[in-house]
């Protein structure tokens, strides 16, 4: 599975770091979201989901793999 | 759907006595309902009155619905055709895109998850100092005057560099502003006075420049204007918000001992534990939004112009989404609260809060393990209905010495 984030959607809420910190960090400047881990282990993936339905911009995608 | 819509007339003033928990009745009645209901604005414009959680989430993330301070009007007053000026510069929470980003973005950075632990061992010494305060003037003691408030006040104001000595007397004028029962007149003379206040405190920042949020933003092409909206919604959400949780909270786990002894016992429960006080209190209980055009929204027609009252606190009551909403349960795991919003304008503050949270709520209990109401509960005396956001006015408390 692969995560992404829309940049142009992300209001730097932090819900997604908040939720899954191993794979969504923010970026100290302008607080919007970082992706550390586009591709997140298996035990990762309930929190990334939790992170996708949080995201009040909804600006995080998770979809499978090509 | 060719049925015609619930109607709700009036705002309620009260809530059920003995509920001070609770929404009013009339919302969560309007929700059994159904998730909008009619409601007609004094003077007799239409509008609508949203209380399920599906829809006022779906309204928060739609930009057709505006936030604009001059689509605005008064719940329960009618002020006739008066026109309401735009939100003054800096004021961001009543502006649309793209005028709101322009004084939100420069703003996230300084509010993330990173940066707001790193505040942690700050707000431990913040609270603890606090409690050695109350300790040392007890047994007993007005838990918010104590505890509920100081401790966000000390918080924004070092935050925001809002200098120590300055502090006593603007957070009354702004905690004024804030308390629903302020007559104009007052409330007209807080707001100046804390207008320049926070224009000396500015043009301070400006000439010297010290380590914090507001120092940082005068290196941006924010006019000074713009800089005191800025600081005056910042210390208006810092302060009055989270003080109204801690003491409701309290209040809240007080009355319910199994979930307080739970939250004693078990130091893990803790961030579970704000996110369900936040679920269940929603202390900032009702906003507003305006159609820009006309919008499909659960099968009925919102016309363009027509307001939404937004319901929060139902919307987080809601049956649909939450299993036994009613009932304050620090173990829940259904997440996604409604009580910082969504959408832009979600709380900017978040994450600022959570952490005075969990700090606060489990240092108060190790610190009082006799904690308890010193009034019989009935006694609490509650902020108006009509306060923006829901609280107790104090919280009389006492403990074994």
């Amino acid at each position: 599975m692969r995560v992404t984030v829309d940049a142009e959607r992300c209001i730097g809420s932090g819900m997604c770091a908040l939720t899954a910190g191993e794979v969504f960090d923010q970026d100290p400047e302008d607080g919007t979201s970082v992706v550390l881990r586009p591709e997140p282990p298996e035990e990762a993936l309930d929190a990334v989901r939790a992170a996708v339905q949080l995201c009040p911009g909804a600006a995080i995608s998770l979809s499978a793999d090509r | 759907m060719g049925d015609s819509p619930h109607t709700v007339t009036t705002m309620p003033a009260a809530r059920r006595p003995g509920c001070p928990f609770d929404p009013p009745a009339e919302l969560t009645e309007a929700r059994g309902h159904g998730p909008m209901s009619r409601y007609t604005f004094p003077g007799g414009k239409p509008g609508w009155l949203v209380t399920g959680y599906d829809l006022v989430r779906s309204v928060l993330a739609d930009q057709r619905f505006s936030s604009r301070k001059e689509l605005m009007l008064h719940p329960t007053l009618d002020y006739g055709d008066i026109e309401v000026p735009p939100a003054p510069p800096g004021e961001f929470l009543l502006m649309d895109e793209p005028r709101h980003s322009r004084y939100r973005k420069p703003l996230t950075g300084k509010f993330t998850v990173r940066r707001m632990r790193l505040l942690t061992e700050r707000i431990e010494q913040v609270t603890a100092e606090s409690l050695d305060a109350m300790e040392q003037a007890g047994p007993g003691a007005d838990l918010v005057t104590a505890f509920a408030k100081p401790i966000p006040a000390i918080v924004i104001c070092e935050l925001l560099g809002v200098p120590y000595q300055d502090r006593g007397s603007f957070q009354e004028q702004v905690y004024s502003f804030m308390d629903g029962e302020t007559g104009d007149e007052e409330l007209i003379a807080a707001y100046t006075g804390t207008q320049e206040y926070l224009a000396q405190l500015v043009a301070a920042k400006r000439a010297n420049p010290t380590d914090d949020v507001l120092s940082d933003l005068t290196d941006s092409d924010l006019t000074d204007e713009e800089l005191r909206g800025i600081s005056l919604i910042l210390l208006a959400a810092g302060l009055d918000t989270t003080a109204n949780m801690l003491a409701l909270g309290t209040f809240a786990l007080l009355r319910n001992p199994e979930q307080l002894a739970a939250l004693r016992a078990e130091p893990e429960l803790a961030d579970r534990a704000v996110e369900e006080l936040l679920r269940y209190l929603s202390v900032a209980k009702t906003f507003m939004r305006t159609a820009l055009e006309d919008v499909e929204l659960g099968g009925r027609t919102v016309r363009a112009g027509e307001r939404l009252i937004l319901s929060y606190n139902t919307a987080n009551r809601d049956p649909e989404r939450f299993a036994d909403p009613h009932v304050l349960d620090l173990r829940r795991q259904d997440g996604g609260h409604l009580a910082f919003g969504h959408g832009i304008h979600q709380c900017l503050g978040q994450q600022l809060a959570r952490i005075e949270m969990r700090v606060a709520f489990p240092a108060l209990l190790n610190r009082f393990p006799t904690l308890r109401l010193a009034v019989p509960p009935e006694e609490v005396p509650l902020r108006p209905e009509l306060a923006d956001i829901h609280g107790v006015k104090s919280l009389p408390v006492t403990w074994d010495a």
